[in-house]
């Protein structure tokens, strides 16, 4: 019996040695090679994020007029970790938050859950069913009340008065976006939206708690990161309940910028007239090929300082709101802007691609005399001139016999233009005969413009236009033969039963397409001289086209952004303007072009009637462009004044007639209002010349013009370093005190308990 | 061969009244000199390290709602004393007695387990194991229950009759009816951990009592095959999740995941040689549910390292060691049973508890002996040390 007790006994010893042993073993394999896991584990565990929001920085004009500011709103929001810990979860106050609010209880559950939290129903919560990607002790907004709507304000105030009816639910007011001058730049200003769940992961976006608002278009896009500021942090150690313990760290939250833009709120107001009166006149005009008033459907106008590339006003019609996006924009609203016709949320300065018609002469004498034409020569300008099998005229026939440029710029004589691009288009062939390569003048010296790519203007959205030459055509021809060739066979049944005239010019067109599609002909060389045809530009693009023409043939990049203020007022910067390129033109051809435009306003001119009477002479050239089945295209570039020009102007109608009836006169009014001619005092500064300098911020925070003395605290400028010819195209994003990274990660999301 | 018959003298001699108090302690034969000093010293450390690792577990909370922060301290201490007495009870009388007390033992345990299941039972912390008395105090009964089947077994198959050398099938037989009863009442209760602990107990004691290996390696394949293909059935959801969660120490770290999740950071973190008493960020952000009974283990494994972890694991193995000699060097079987009864149970319990904490054993309600706050399990631990001590000094007449 011992025996074979004992040796079991050694067996419950080997037994009990190998547990002993296996949670050593454990214990040490945890504590040492698995340790710096567990360490960081523990660290996330106790320690809770709590961002403060940074104000928004506002945007203002050169004269420091705010453009967007901010204003209180009165935010409903929920502390999730506060309502769980009440009887049932807190059905009782949410369901008393859900009637005050009148938003359902199931709704605002998901908003407070935090993102990847396991639902009841097994799934994880996500951004479909709506979730909070802040950190759990973070007061959640539920909805927010426009301190504008009292009704609503003094409803919902009822939450913070009987606050021991609501624990967990705070109602406080907080700032969110105001536009003082309404709609007024609204393309340029842009709107905010919602951060997106992929964008909250981003590492520019740190510290954004779900519901926060980024620049969505416009200069608040462009400029959100330093607009933004950065949110603040408060490290707070919590216990296993989530109560405070206390602070392990604070990183105080940096207000965003001032933005100063260095669009000027009075022209910009008067532009935006002067842009709408004119459409409305041009609304009453008869057109005299159709039988009809011009439908001038939308429009736009710009002002450019043509010496630095700055934009001075920019409208765009029609416009909207940008209140509408305060507080999240209804899918209702949002939807009536993205149908109607006129495209109100797109900006016809920047986006809007037309024929520019005449306005692009200037383009087509500089080539000429590139080509080997005198610009002092003498042209031809018969009423119409044959090339190929094709007939192109003048407008209305007009004929001027042997002129100069200047004549047939002042005329606005399209056969001269026919004549001297079919002449290099001549020369071309031959080269191209020769085995040698085509000169292509007149596209090169259109790209030379900056037609043809972006402007660099710092908003999103920025379009190219389109220059067409032989190796555009061939590469456009080889991806549309396809469709081309069959229509040559189908022919356009769908069209025909409307329009059998159409259907026959779209058929013959497909047929010419199909074969010859390649084939840049002379007739798309003459059309290309006088902005017709395969030439689209935007008018933004016209008007920098034409500074450099003003200011002696320096391309620049537009800008807004004039600089930044930070919200103290302790610090600034100015950015600087961007040059593009210089014109490939010499300065005696400048020289003859804006002597020859400034003869388009003078009486006589074609413009001559809309500038009758203005005392100093304004450098112009009117644009009729054609298009098919439509009214024309009414533009009018010019800049002023001529003699040492200091702003372009330039104004587009689409279907609104010529540029001498509806363009020109929308120009003219602009130009009275920034020169004080129609009994109304200048809106340029003394001198008639707008500041160069910042705005200034007083010590109490608010906004003064610039050259305002302001007694303490001293400007202290920064040094914007000067743009490198390594990164040419990034002005719109050059970072100015781009927020620092914080050191720290996300705290991970927890506040469930299991099962003990 | 013990005579049986023979009548026996108790160790505890009478002696001629003039020896002195002090003579009669230190005399050779005194029970004083008889005791196995290192296992209580071990018992005793145990007891003090629990005491600090309780006291940085409840502090803050104490604190916290404006009460003592030693309060749970002292009762430990307390708990400790009467145990001590309780312990001493049970070495000084005679074990070869206490088989006439033993099926009282029995009854009374079997007992409270069915009043546990009656009104009288209440759900503390999950887990529907106490009786509350008046006056505050609680009981659980299963940790006697594990006393009262360590000696019952010993008594059942510790008496040998007709010369056998082995119990028979049919002492093997009655052991399991005996223990089948209080086992089904624990499983009603339910308290899984304590099962388990049982049933390593039964297997234990069974194995060393000399019975037919088949019946051992018979009863462990009836558990290994119960385990893996009945239980999933019989158990219920939370308790399935808890076996989950060591399988797959990732599931759900905010759900059921939680607990296991929590005590691995805490031992985790715990490096070398801990955060030091009282600073661990787990332990004193209250992290871990139930720390100071069930989890008190990560207390040490976080605020004193792997070597105050493994300095628990050493004084376990400590006692664990002396039991096993004492069971060896028992000079009857009953003895030599109730030893390696115990042993089995602080073993196995050890092994949960610690094991849960690290991950590799599912969560059960179940203290560490000596070293978890908690009175019934206190009392039931050091009764056992006691008849440790009892065995130990009555080995030694021979």
């Amino acid at each position: 019996m011992k025996d074979q007790s004992r040796s079991r006994i050694v067996v419950l010893r080997v037994v009990v040695l190998s547990i002993l042993l296996t949670l050593f073993g454990r214990l040490a394999y945890l504590q040492t090679a698995d340790g710096a896991k567990y360490v960081q584990a523990a660290s996330n565990n106790r320690v809770r994020n709590i961002i403060t929001p940074a104000a928004r920085g506002q945007v203002l004009d050169d004269r420091g007029v705010a453009l967007v500011n901010n204003k209180t709103a009165l935010v409903v929001s929920v502390t999730r970790s506060r309502i769980l810990s009440q009887p049932h979860a807190g059905a009782a106050v949410l369901a008393r938050l859900a009637r005050v609010i009148g938003i359902p209880v199931a709704q605002i559950t998901n908003i407070i859950t935090p993102c990847g939290e396991v639902l009841k129903n097994g799934t994880r919560a996500s951004s479909k069913t709506g979730c909070w990607n802040g950190s759990p002790l973070q007061p959640v907004p539920v909805r927010s009340y426009s301190s504008d709507n009292a009704a609503e304000v003094r409803r919902v105030l009822a939450i913070a008065e009987h606050a021991e009816s609501f624990p967990g639910v705070q109602a406080q007011y907080a700032p969110v976006r105001q536009y003082p001058q309404k709609s007024m730049a609204a393309h340029v200003l842009g709107y905010l939206g919602p951060i997106s769940q992929a964008e909250a992961s981003m590492a520019q976006y740190r510290n954004l708690p779900s519901g926060s608002l980024i620049g969505r278009s416009g200069v608040e896009s462009v400029y959100d990161s330093q607009l933004r500021g950065t949110n603040g942090v408060q490290k707070l150690q919590v216990d296993m309940s989530g109560t405070v313990t206390g602070t392990v760290g604070t990183v105080p939250a940096q207000a965003g910028q001032n933005l100063v833009l260095s669009l000027d709120a009075g022209i910009q107001k008067a532009t935006e007239a002067a842009l709408a009166k004119g459409i409305a006149t041009a609304r009453t005009q008869r057109d005299p090929v159709r039988g009809t008033n011009y439908a001038a459907p939308k429009g736009a106008a710009i002002v450019v300082e043509v010496g630095t590339g700055r934009i001075v006003a920019m409208a765009s019609n029609p416009t909207y709101d940008p209140t509408l996006f305060v507080g999240g924009i209804s899918t209702k609203e949002y939807r009536a802007l993205t149908t109607d016709p006129g495209q109100p949320l797109l900006s016809n300065a920047t986006q809007g691609l037309f024929s520019p018609g005449s306005t692009f002469k200037i383009v087509s004498t500089a080539a000429a005399v590139a080509a080997g034409d005198s610009i002092n020569g003498i042209y031809n300008c018969p009423p119409s001139l044959m090339i190929g099998n094709q007939r192109f005229g003048n407008f209305e026939g007009e004929q001027f016999g042997p002129i100069d440029f200047r004549t047939a710029l002042i005329k606005s004589c399209d056969t001269v233009y026919y004549q001297v691009a079919y002449d290099q288009w001549l020369r071309d062939e031959a080269a191209l005969k020769a085995g040698k390569p085509a000169q292509e003048v007149f596209p090169k010296q259109a790209r030379a413009f900056g037609f043809g790519s972006k402007t660099g203007i710092d908003l999103p959205g920025d379009l190219s236009g389109l220059i067409t030459d032989r190796k555009y055509k061939l590469n456009f021809w080889k991806q549309m033969k396809a469709v081309e060739c069959k229509r040559a066979k189908t022919g356009y049944p769908e069209v025909a039963k409307t329009d059998p005239a159409r259907a026959a010019y779209l058929l013959q067109l497909a047929k010419e397409n199909c074969t010859d599609g390649y084939r840049y002909n002379a007739g798309d060389s003459a059309l290309f001289a006088i902005g017709q045809g395969d030439v689209l530009v935007t008018p933004l693009q016209l008007a920098m086209a034409y500074s450099a023409v003003a200011n002696g043939g320096t391309l620049y990049e537009p800008r807004l952004a004039k600089g930044f203020l930070s919200a103290d007022g302790k610090t600034y910067s100015t950015l600087p303007s961007v040059k593009r390129g210089t014109l490939p033109v010499s300065q005696s051809v400048l020289a003859y072009i804006r002597s020859a435009l400034a003869g388009v306003t003078q009486q006589g001119g074609t413009a001559g009637f809309a500038f009758a009477g203005f005392p100093f002479p304004v450098a112009g050239k009117t644009g009729t462009a054609d298009v098919l089945g439509k009214a024309p295209t009414s533009w009018f570039a010019s800049f002023a004044p001529a003699n040492k020009p200091k702003y372009a102007v330039v104004v587009m109608v689409p279907e609104g007639g010529t540029g001498a009836t509806t363009a020109a006169p929308i120009a003219r009014s602009i130009y009275d209002a920034m020169y004080g001619l129609a009994g109304k005092p200048s809106l340029l500064g003394p001198g008639g010349v707008l500041p160069s300098a910042l705005p200034v911020v007083r010590p109490d925070g608010t906004i003064a013009p610039p050259g305002t003395r302001v007694p303490v605290p001293p400007h202290r400028a920064v040094t914007i370093p000067k743009p490198t010819s390594a990164s040419p195209s990034s002005g719109s994003t050059r970072a100015i005190g781009a927020p620092a990274r914080l050191p720290w990660s996300e705290e991970p999301r927890r506040t469930t308990r299991g099962k003990p | 061969m013990t005579d049986w018959s023979t009548p026996r003298v108790s160790p505890v001699r009478l002696r001629p009244s003039g020896v002195s108090v002090r003579e009669r302690m230190l005399d050779r034969t005194s029970p004083l000199r008889q005791l196995d000093w290192v296992l209580l010293i071990a018992v005793g450390l145990l007891i003090a390290v629990g005491g600090l690792l309780i006291w940085s577990a409840t502090r803050q909370r104490e604190m916290v709602l404006g009460l003592d922060p030693q309060a749970f301290v002292k009762k430990h201490a307390i708990n400790a004393t009467i145990g001590l007495a309780l312990g001493t009870v049970a070495a000084l009388v005679d074990y070869r007695a206490l088989r006439a007390y033993a099926p009282f033992v029995y009854g009374a345990s079997c007992l409270g387990l069915i009043a546990v299941l009656s009104p009288l039972g209440s759900t503390i912390n999950g887990a529907h194991s106490w009786i509350v008395l008046p006056a505050g105090f609680q009981i659980q009964p299963s940790e006697f229950a594990k006393l009262a089947i360590v000696v019952g077994m010993a008594m059942l198959l510790g008496e040998k009759r007709d010369g056998e050398s082995r119990p028979r099938d049919m002492d093997v037989v009655q052991v399991l009816g005996l223990c089948a009863f209080p086992l089904g009442l624990i499983m009603l209760q339910p308290d899984f951990g304590s099962m388990m602990v049982f049933i390593f107990v039964i297997l234990g004691v069974l194995a060393v009592s000399g019975a037919p290996a088949r019946w051992v390696g018979g009863l462990l394949l009836a558990g290994v095959l119960v385990g893996g293909f009945v239980a999933p059935h019989l158990l219920k959801d939370y308790q399935l999740n808890r076996f989950r969660v060591v399988a797959n120490p990732g599931a759900d770290p905010q759900g059921f995941g939680f607990n296991v999740n929590q005590a691995l950071i805490a031992n985790g973190s715990g490096g070398l040689t801990g955060k030091g008493l009282f600073h661990g960020t787990q332990t004193q952000g209250r992290f871990i549910p139930e720390q100071q009974t069930d989890f008190v283990f990560t207390v040490a494994g976080e605020e004193l390292g792997l070597a105050g972890g493994g300095g628990i694991i050493l004084l376990l193995g400590v006692v664990l060691w002396r039991g096993l000699r004492i069971a060896s060097q028992a000079t009857d079987l009953f003895g030599r049973l109730v030893a390696a009864g115990v042993v089995s149970w602080f073993t196995f319990q050890s092994f949960v508890n610690i094991g849960m904490t690290l991950g590799i054993m599912p969560v059960t309600g179940l203290p560490l002996p000596f070293v978890s706050y908690g009175g019934s399990a206190m009392f039931a631990n050091l009764m056992a040390i006691g008849l440790l001590q009892n065995v130990h000094m009555r080995s030694r007449e021979m």
